[in-house]
């Protein structure tokens, strides 16, 4: 049951097989064998997570229930949940508790989901290995010296080890996709302005997006369908028609012209990332679809451009954490300035104090136009080369990381060596696209390889749909780690 | 372009970030890292490109929404202030500023 996907789950629960208490009991005892070793989940409540499941049961027996009610999610710490912690992986929020729910939680306990715990994360969703969190690092299941990617990666690893059946993260350069990949499970951002960012901590709000990781794309068409949708209190969050994220799910591939960026298959990507994703591909041509060689000439700019956009948008958003309306606060200061300045030399950790510092300074007097105008700038001749390939090709398709899962500590002393992992990543948040993660083999060390598909604004349900046939012919995203045999 | 011990301590002055001696050595090396990645960018030519400061405006010509300035939730001041360090008589608790 706990290879189960939410199809399967749902099906289970709708002929009374199983209820959502025993589900979630499951879950859970699932969650005190391996968590102590994954440190996937900073918090866990038991007789919350029970009491949303008698809930769920009894919705279910007056006849009320939806496609995920009953079903145990769990949700990285960076959305706001009442009566429960949200730390945001941070010494700065450690004993905070939001006096609302974000958007998606309400969404996901009015679909009458349970709410199975809260995962960790790099701190303030800044990194890509999950190691900078103050609970500290995420172990990959598919071996425990290695990173399960971030920074969503303690939803990654929950999946992944089938703690839980599915997991919400955010991205904002790659934060779903990455950890998606190196866990060997699927993850997709979503087109910005689909999933409301209300309640959800604010990292780089022009980047920012919510979005599922789960075992297949079907699940995560069913995961979308709860999470997506308008919300008034995020004055970005986009007034659209509700829509049915599963409805192309058996799309035809024959005559899909698919993008292969040069790009994105040249120097400095691992030999074995590169057979699975081009083993891949073979496959989609093998059922009918076009491989079209497409270019997108300032992939290269983009690692540069993320990180002097991200870091200012992050200086200006985590100005908030102050110590004095929330969170932690220094104990002993002599004055104000003093109070906010060793409030958030404590309350941040390394990498978040640099990225605040890099913001700080490309925003600061006189170097403001030469770097995060210039950023912007180029932000522009990004987008445009997407939109230039989309008029050649339906979706663009490559690896998710160059590389697969890495050890615990290898890029830690080398932010510019973390940050080059991201090439792929960054590109589609920069344009605002929605793009997705699916496991398309493994390397030769075993270890999982991220197919990514990008595509055209809105085009999620297509996207998934292209996922959605792959997995009907393969079986990589169902391969359970070996360390976390069921 | 590299950074000096004097302008790391000016940055962390404006982000409010006290950074110990100690730790100086250490930050400097890291930001000036970033700064050598960031620096790719600055020889590009964007003469004649707008900056794009958000993604909507791709389907959002009209920009951001913005909702009518109403009164849509009553004042909560006592649930607000529960989680915060110091309060007294619902007010936030600070530093004496003026004398």
């Amino acid at each position: 049951m706990l290879n189960a996907t939410l199809s399967e789950l749902s099906a289970a629960l709708a002929a009374r097989k199983l209820s959502s208490v025993e589900l979630t009991q499951l879950c859970l005892e699932r969650i005190a064998q391996l968590n102590g070793e994954l440190n996937a989940f900073i918090t866990v409540d038991a007789a919350r997570s029970l009491s949303d499941a008698r809930r769920a049961d009894a919705r279910r027996a007056k006849g009320e229930a939806g496609p995920l009610t009953g079903i145990p999610i769990a949700h990285k710490d960076i959305f706001c949940t009442r009566d429960l912690l949200t730390t945001c992986g941070s010494r700065m929020l450690a004993n905070f508790v939001s006096p609302y729910d974000a958007h998606v939680i309400e969404q996901f306990d009015r679909a009458g989901a349970v709410l199975l715990g809260k995962c960790n994360m790099d701190e303030f969703a800044m990194g890509s290995s999950s190691e900078t969190s103050h609970f500290g690092p995420v172990r990959n299941p598919w071996g425990r010296r290695l990173v399960p990617g971030g920074s969503s990666g303690g939803a990654a690893a929950a999946v992944a080890a089938r703690m839980a059946p599915a997991a919400t993260g955010t991205d904002t350069g790659g934060s779903i996709r990455q950890p998606a990949a190196l866990s060997g499970i699927c993850g997709l951002k979503p087109t910005y302005g689909v999933v409301s960012r209300y309640g959800m901590v604010a990292f780089a709000s022009s980047l920012d997006q919510g979005g599922p990781l789960a075992k297949s794309a079907a699940d995560l068409a069913a995961m979308m369908n709860v999470m997506a949708g308008f919300d008034a209190r995020d004055s970005t969050s986009l007034e659209r028609p509700k829509e049915d994220y599963g409805r192309s799910l058996n799309r035809d591939l024959r005559g899909l012209r698919i993008g292969l960026p040069r790009e994105y298959f040249g120097d400095g990507i691992d030999p074995g990332v590169r057979n699975a994703v081009e083993e891949a591909t073979r496959w989609f041509e093998s059922q009918g679809a076009r491989g079209v060689q497409i270019e997108l000439p300032h992939t290269k700019l983009a690692v540069p451009v993320y990180y002097v956009i991200a870091p200012a948008e992050a200086s200006s958003n985590l100005s908030r954490f102050d110590g004095v309306r929330y969170g932690h606060r220094a104990k002993e200061y002599s004055d104000l300035t003093d109070m906010y300045c060793r409030t958030r030399a404590e309350g941040f950790g390394a990498e978040v104090k640099l990225r605040i510092l890099v913001g700080t300074y490309v925003l600061s007097h006189g170097y403001y136009d030469a770097y995060y105008l210039q950023a912007q700038k180029i932000r522009r001749l990004i987008a445009r080369d997407f939109a230039a390939a989309f008029e050649r090709c339906d979706v663009i398709m490559g690896p998710t990381s160059p590389g697969t899962a890495f050890e615990l500590g290898a890029k830690s002393d080398d932010p510019v060596q973390m940050y080059l992992g991201d090439i792929f990543t960054v590109p589609a948040p920069l344009a605002g696209l929605p793009a997705l993660s699916v496991p398309c083999g493994f390397d030769g060390k075993g270890l999982p390889v991220g197919l990514q598909l990008m595509g055209s604004y809105f085009s999620e349900a297509a996207l998934l749909g292209i996922a959605h046939r792959y997995q009907q012919a393969t079986d990589w995203h169902l391969r359970v780690p070996n360390d976390t045999p069921l | 372009m590299s950074l000096s011990h004097d302008q790391i301590r000016r940055i962390a002055r404006l982000a409010r970030i006290a950074i110990r001696p100690e730790e100086s050595e250490a930050a400097l090396e890291r930001l000036n890292r970033v700064l050598g990645l960031i620096d790719e960018m600055r020889a590009v030519d964007t003469s004649g490109i707008e900056p794009m400061a958000h993604p909507l405006e791709a389907h959002l010509p009209g920009g951001q929404r913005l909702r009518p300035d109403q009164v849509v939730e009553p004042g909560q001041p006592q649930i607000y202030q529960s989680v915060a360090p110091a309060v007294e008589d619902g007010l936030y608790l600070v530093p004496k500023v003026v004398e």
